[in-house]
């Protein structure tokens, strides 16, 4: 850049006069330190992550009068999340049986599939306890999407499921 | 002395090549940067394994806290003065052109329509201090979010709604947002999260 190279063009003796070789040499140091500035600084500050977003529909809010979609209840699996990461969940909705999972692979991931690969049209209601949190519900809408389950829904809990948990908080304590 | 001299030039190297890079590397980094606002709140976000990029622009950020505040943002200049105009004529509170011009560079904020007037007339220093900002109320008796997204949305009407809440945040907080947007038939937005790292599992 700004070396210029001096040889070359011309005899050696056709008595050009010829700048001296240092003098076209620039220090380029403070230069480089400030260049090398510059660069720490913007590789420092940038974050090349940008956020990921997840796409979610609710289910618009039913107008009066207006029936229902009915579905089998056999066919409905419900998922309650509460505190702690804890997951309860069942099959169909008259007198279930009310199992305890949690987050991991092994837990809801492995349910989900076989309950997927056992139910043909499953669908799944997502119920967030009062005391659960917000990642929770992310957590639990990735696994539908990993799960590739279609039909979920996120609704809210009813005085009945917190029966539920409450009655098999219950009884786990006592068999312990 | 017969000492043999050290040729003066042999030692400093050829750096244009380096510096050629460096700068490349600048320019680069320069042009890439972006400047993220300072927000009021900190927000660790759930992480999904979700790939959707978030789009840069109409983008309405509602920012749920750790501890349940919810938090407003949207982007454009333009259309958030012509949002805040329709919010003080709603509530009947009087913007100054000040107020108006530094309501559209504010980073999001989480106050009642009646503190919004006092927190814009202070100094952007004394801003900073205001660290706990109370949320935008937004339960069923007095619901100024549900305004804030109408109003948002006529003023942009390519709007897309994003909520970004923090993973500790307790679940009926986003449960009254999320009742408030689809009450406002709003039935398709976004959750922002992170990336899940993929060691994880």
């Amino acid at each position: 850049m700004s070396e210029v190279q001096q040889q070359g063009g011309g005899g050696k003796g056709d008595g050009k006069v010829r700048s001296k070789k240092s003098s076209t040499r620039i220090d380029m140091t403070p230069m480089v330190d400030l260049a090398f500035l510059l660069l720490t600084f913007f590789m420092l500050t940038t974050t090349f992550n940008k956020p990921q977003t997840m796409e979610i529909i609710m289910p618009e809010k039913p107008k009066e009068e207006e029936d229902q979609p009915l579905v089998n209840e056999k066919k409905v699996v419900t998922l309650l999340l509460s505190k702690d990461d804890k997951i309860y969940y069942y099959q169909g909705i008259t007198d279930p049986t009310v199992e305890v999972t949690n987050f991991s692979k092994d837990g809801i991931r492995k349910i989900l599939l076989d309950y997927n690969a056992a139910i043909k049209d499953m669908t799944v209601l997502i119920k967030p306890a009062d005391d659960s949190r917000y990642k929770n519900v992310v957590d639990i809408l990735d696994e539908m999407n990993i799960t590739n389950i279609k039909r979920y829904a996120i609704v809210d809990i009813t005085p009945v499921d917190k029966n539920l948990i409450k009655k098999k908080d219950g009884g786990e304590t006592a068999t312990k | 002395m017969g000492k043999i001299k050290v040729h003066r030039t042999s030692p400093s190297l050829d750096m244009t090549p380096m510096v050629d890079l460096a700068f490349l590397l600048v320019t680069f980094f320069m042009l890439t940067t972006k400047f993220a606002p300072e927000e009021p709140v900190a927000v660790d976000m759930p992480s999904s394994t979700s790939e959707i990029r978030l789009p840069d622009t109409d983008i309405l950020t509602i920012t749920i806290s750790k501890t349940g505040a919810v938090f407003f943002n949207m982007d454009g200049n333009y259309t958030r003065a012509t949002l805040l105009r329709k919010m003080g004529a709603k509530y009947g509170v009087e913007f100054t052109p000040e107020e108006t011009a530094r309501f559209a560079l504010l980073p999001s904020f989480g106050l009642p329509m009646n503190a919004l007037k006092g927190y814009l007339d202070l100094s952007p220093d004394e801003r900073k201090q205001v660290t706990n900002q109370p949320g935008i109320p937004c339960d069923s008796v007095h619901n100024e979010l549900q305004d804030w997204i109408v109003m948002s949305r006529i003023s942009n009407p390519k709007l897309r709604i994003a909520v970004k809440g923090d993973g500790s945040a307790n679940y009926p907080a986003v449960k009254d947002v999320i009742k408030t947007l689809v009450d406002r038939k709003v039935n398709r937005f976004n959750l922002i999260t992170n990336l899940e790292r993929t060691a994880k599992d």
